[in-house]
C-alpha cells in the first residue's frame, strides 16, 4: 500500500490582522491566518501553519431578535458596544473582535458615519486586540460609514468588509489608503468570489490582504451550498488559482442563531430537548461544517459555543 | 473500476473460437468492457481470469447491508471524494453504543430514548440507524440477555461488539435473522471471526490500528472467503482519523485499491456531548459509513442528522415540494393566501412559521425548479407571469372569496406587474419567514 498524497502546488495567502506599535498601530497582539498548502487538517500532506481563529461579534446596536439563551451571558453589555467588546476580551479572552455596524442600516437605526467612527475609536481605546469591522450591507450607507471608519482606524491593520461585485471601489480605496485588509463577499457563488478578488486587486490592492466571505447558511438552512462552494474554491486554490487563494471568513453566529432549531423554546419543541445546549450546539455545528470545508476565521456569538469550538479546533490541530 | 477492452482481452483464451457468438476474442472483450454481454458466454475462460474480471466489475466501494426490512442500513457504494463532483449516495448510519453491564431497566430506557431520535425536517424523515451492544466482561450469558432486551425493544439493525469469537457466535445464534454487524475481526481472531461471518452470512468489521495492518487484515479475510467487510482504524485523534478516512476513500476511488473498497465505521472518542457532536459531524462529512455515538440527547443528535441530510442532498437536484395550494390549519374562504417557491427549505420554513402563527392560511408554492425566492427571482423562475399562471393552475379563486395574495418581501418589486397579470391585489409580506406570524396577526386586525 502506498498512501495517496496530492501534489498541491498552490498555497493560501497569509493575512495578518492588527498592527502593534512596531508597525505603527496600537494593538497589543496580531492574528495571522492562512498559509495552508493542503486540504483542511490533512497534516501529513502539507502545511497548516495557522490555527483557525474565532472572533466574537459585537453589534453597534442592541440586538432585538436574539433569543434569551444568547442574550443572557452578555446582560447589560448588549446595550453598550464598548462594554460588550471589553467583556469579550477580558472575560472570554477573544483574540479578535468583529464589530458589525448593523445599526447604520437606514432601516435599522440609521446611525451616522460620525457615530460609527467614534465608536470604533472608543473600542480601539478600550481593547487592544485587532478588529474586524463589517458594514450593514446597505451599499450607499456602507460607502459613507466604512470610509470614515477606515480613516478613524488608520494604521491599525483592521479587516474591513464587505466589498461586493457591485460595490467595491470606495472600500478598496479606503483600505488601501489606510493600510487595512479587506473582505471580498460573494453570494454563495465561486465565480463571483473570484471576480470580486480580481476587481479588488485590479485597483492595486495586494492579494495577501484580501479575505473571502463566501456567505454561508446555517446548518439545515442551505449550509451545504456554502460547504461545496468552499470546497471547490479551496481545491482550485491548491491547484494554483491565485484569485481564490485567500483565507475564508464565515459569519457563523449570525446564521446559526436565525435557525429555528437554535432559537425555539423547549416548550415549543419538546422533542428537540434542552434549549440552551441545543442553541449553543447549533452554533458549534455550523462552525464545524465550515471548518471542515476550510474556514480560517469564524465570527461567533455565544460564549459557550466559542469556548467549545475553540476546544474542538485545538483538538483538530493535534497531529 | 472497470477494465478496458484490451485489458480484458489479455485475460481471454485468444483462440477466436467464436463459441461466444462473436468473431474474435477481441470483439468479445470490447462487448464485455461495455457491459453488453456476460463472461459466461465464453466456455474456455480460466478461473483466474474469471476472478480478475469479477473483481474489476465490482463498484470501487462495496455496498454493505446491515439488518433487513425497511430499517436496514445500506452503506458504501460511494463514487466521489467531494459532493460537488457528483453526489454522496448512502447516508452515513448513526448508531449508539450500549453496554451489556447496564441494568435491564437502563437498557430499556436507552432504547426508548433512541426510538425518539426520529425527526421530520423539510418533508423528510431523519432518524438514527443502529444499536451497538458491547460485551464488557467477556460474560456470554450476560451479553446474550442484554441482546435479547435489545432485540425486543428496538427494530434498528444491531452491531455485536466483542473481540471474543465464542461470545459473538452465541450472540449470532439468537440474532442472526437481523443480519447484525460483527465488531470486530483483528489480527488475533480473524480466522474464527471469518468463519462466523461466513456461516451466519453477516458483515464483519476489520479492525487494525494502522492502514498497513488494515490492508493485510482485509487480504486475510478475503482469503478466508469474507467479502462483506466494514473497515475500522480504532481510536485516534480527530485529525489522524480524518487522514485514515481520507486515505481509505482516496485509495478506493483513485487507485482502485481493493482492500480499502469497503465502507468505514468510526467510533467517537469524546465523552462530552458537545465535543462528541462536533467530532461526529466531522466524520459524517468526511467519509464515514457509520458513526457510533455515546450520547443520545435529542439536542446532540438532531444537528448530526441534519448535517447528514444536508451533505447527502444531490447538489444538482435541490429538494422540491409539489407546486400546488397547501392548506395550513382549519382554513376558510376568508383565509389569507401566501405565495412562495417550491424549494423544500423555503416552503417548509414558510409552512412552519404559518403554523406557529396559528392563523389558518393557504400557501401556494410556485414551480421555481427548486430555487429559493431571491435566486428564483434572479433566474426569472419566480416572476409575475409564473406566479399568475400558478394562481390560475392551482385554482386559488375556488378556495377563497377574497382577491388578495401575499408575496415575499424580497420580491416586492413584482407587485405592480403581478397585479396586472393576475388581477389579484398584491400585499407585500415580510422578507424573512420569521416575520410571518406577526405579519398575519396584524393583517387580521
Amino acid at each position: 500500500m502506498e498512501v495517496s498524497k496530492e501534489n498541491w502546488t498552490g498555497k493560501i495567502s497569509v493575512v495578518t490582522i492588527g498592527a502593534t506599535d512596531k508597525e505603527g498601530g496600537t494593538r497589543s497582539s496580531q492574528v495571522t491566518l492562512g498559509g495552508e498548502t493542503t486540504l483542511p487538517y490533512l497534516f501529513k500532506e502539507g502545511d497548516i501553519p495557522n490555527t483557525p481563529v474565532i472572533a466574537m461579534e459585537v453589534l453597534d446596536i442592541e440586538p432585538t431578535d436574539w433569543p434569551e439563551v444568547l442574550k443572557k451571558p452578555f446582560g447589560d453589555a448588549l446595550k453598550d458596544p464598548v462594554k460588550w467588546a471589553v467583556k469579550c476580551v477580558e472575560e472570554y479572552k477573544t483574540p479578535l473582535i468583529c464589530v458589525k455596524l448593523t445599526g447604520t442600516h437606514p432601516d435599522f437605526g440609521n446611525k451616522s458615519a460620525e457615530d460609527s467612527a467614534k465608536l470604533i475609536k472608543d473600542i480601539l481605546q478600550a481593547v487592544k486586540v485587532p478588529l474586524i469591522i463589517l458594514g450593514s450591507g446597505d451599499d450607499e450607507k456602507d460607502n459613507l460609514v466604512l470610509a470614515r471608519v477606515s480613516e478613524a482606524s488608520k494604521g491599525e491593520r483592521c479587516l474591513i468588509g464587505d466589498a461586493t461585485e457591485k460595490n467595491y471601489k470606495t472600500l478598496t480605496a479606503s483600505c488601501l489608503a489606510d493600510g487595512h485588509n479587506i473582505v471580498g463577499q460573494s453570494p454563495i457563488d465561486i465565480n463571483i468570489a473570484k471576480q470580486v478578488n480580481i476587481l479588488i486587486s485590479e485597483m492595486g490592492f495586494p492579494l495577501d490582504r484580501i479575505v473571502i466571505n463566501p456567505t454561508i447558511g446555517a446548518l439545515g438552512y442551505g449550509m451545504e451550498y456554502a460547504y461545496s462552494i468552499m470546497e471547490r474554491a479551496r481545491n482550485a486554490a491548491l491547484i494554483g488559482d491565485k484569485m481564490l487563494s485567500m483565507p475564508f471568513i464565515c459569519l457563523v453566529g449570525q446564521e446559526a442563531w436565525r435557525a429555528k432549531e437554535a432559537k425555539a423554546l423547549s416548550s415549543e419543541h419538546p422533542e428537540w430537548g434542552d434549549e440552551y445546549s441545543r442553541g449553543v450546539l447549533w452554533e458549534i455545528e455550523t462552525a464545524v461544517c465550515v471548518l471542515v470545508a476550510g474556514a480560517d476565521i469564524l465570527i461567533m456569538r455565544h460564549p459557550k459555543a466559542v469556548e467549545e469550538t475553540k476546544k474542538y479546533i485545538d483538538n483538530l490541530m493535534k497531529r | 473500476m472497470g477494465l478496458s477492452g484490451l485489458e480484458i482481452y489479455k485475460l481471454l483464451p485468444k483462440t477466436n473460437c467464436k463459441k461466444c457468438g462473436f468473431p474474435t476474442c477481441l470483439a468479445f472483450a470490447m462487448q464485455l468492457a461495455a457491459k453488453k454481454v456476460s463472461l459466461d458466454k465464453c466456455p474456455d475462460v480460466t478461473e483466474e481470469a474469471k476472478k480478475a474480471l469479477e473483481s474489476a466489475a465490482q463498484p470501487p466501494i462495496k455496498l454493505i447491508t446491515i439488518g433487513k426490512g425497511e430499517d436496514a442500513l445500506e452503506i458504501g457504494n460511494e463514487t466521489v471524494l467531494f459532493r460537488h463532483e457528483e453526489k454522496f449516495y448512502h447516508p452515513a448510519g448513526i448508531g449508539f453504543l450500549l453496554e451489556d453491564t447496564s441494568s435491564e431497566q437502563d437498557l430499556r430506557k436507552a432504547l426508548e430514548e433512541i426510538k425518539k431520535l426520529d425527526f421530520e425536517r423539510v418533508g423528510q424523515r431523519i432518524k438514527v440507524n443502529l444499536v451497538a451492544l458491547s460485551c464488557k466482561n467477556n460474560d456470554a450469558s450476560k451479553f446474550e440477555s442484554a441482546l435479547k432486551i435489545i432485540l425486543e425493544g428496538s427494530n434498528l439493525p444491531i452491531a455485536l461488539v466483542s473481540d471474543e469469537p465464542s461470545i459473538i457466535g452465541k450472540a449470532l445464534e439468537v440474532s442472526k435473522d437481523k443480519i447484525p454487524l460483527i465488531y470486530r475481526a483483528t489480527k488475533a481472531n480473524f480466522k474464527e471471526m471469518a468463519k462466523l461471518s461466513k456461516s451466519f452470512k453477516v458483515p464483519l468489521v476489520a479492525s487494525a490500528p494502522t492502514l498497513e495492518e488494515l490492508e493485510s487484515l482485509v487480504k486475510n479475510l478475503n482469503a478466508e472467503g469474507v467479502q462483506d467487510i466494514v473497515l475500522d482504524t480504532g481510536e485516534k485523534n480527530i485529525a489522524e482519523k480524518l487522514w485514515d478516512l481520507t486515505q481509505i476513500r482516496r485509495l478506493a476511488l483513485k487507485k482502485a485499491f481493493r482492500p480499502f473498497g469497503y465502507p468505514v465505521i468510526a467510533f467517537t472518542k469524546s465523552e462530552d456531548p458537545l465535543q462528541e457532536a462536533a467530532e461526529a459531524l466531522t466524520y459524517v462529512a468526511k467519509y464515514a459509513g457509520i458513526v457510533v455515538l455515546k450520547n443520545r440527547n435529542p439536542w446532540n443528535v438532531l444537528p448530526i442528522l441534519t448535517v447528514r441530510q444536508n451533505l447527502y442532498t444531490d447538489p444538482q437536484k435541490p429538494l422540491q415540494v409539489e407546486s400546488k395550494i397547501y392548506e395550513i390549519g382549519k382554513v376558510s374562504d376568508k383565509s389569507p393566501v401566501l405565495v412562495t417557491t417550491n424549494f423544500s427549505l423555503t416552503y417548509y420554513t414558510v409552512e412552519s412559521e404559518v403554523e406557529s402563527g396559528k392563523i389558518p392560511s393557504y400557501i401556494v408554492s410556485c414551480d421555481s425548479e427548486g430555487m429559493s425566492v431571491l435566486t428564483a427571482w434572479a433566474a426569472e423562475k419566480f416572476t409575475a407571469e409564473t406566479i399568475a399562471k400558478t394562481l390560475e393552475k392551482v385554482g386559488v379563486k375556488d378556495k377563497v372569496s377574497h382577491k388578495e395574495i401575499i408575496i415575499p418581501g424580497y420580491v416586492a418589486v413584482l407587485s405592480g406587474k403581478l397585479e396586472e397579470e393576475s388581477g389579484w391585489k398584491v400585499t407585500v409580506g415580510p422578507r424573512e419567514a420569521s416575520g410571518i406570524p406577526s405579519f398575519l396577526k396584524k393583517l387580521g386586525k
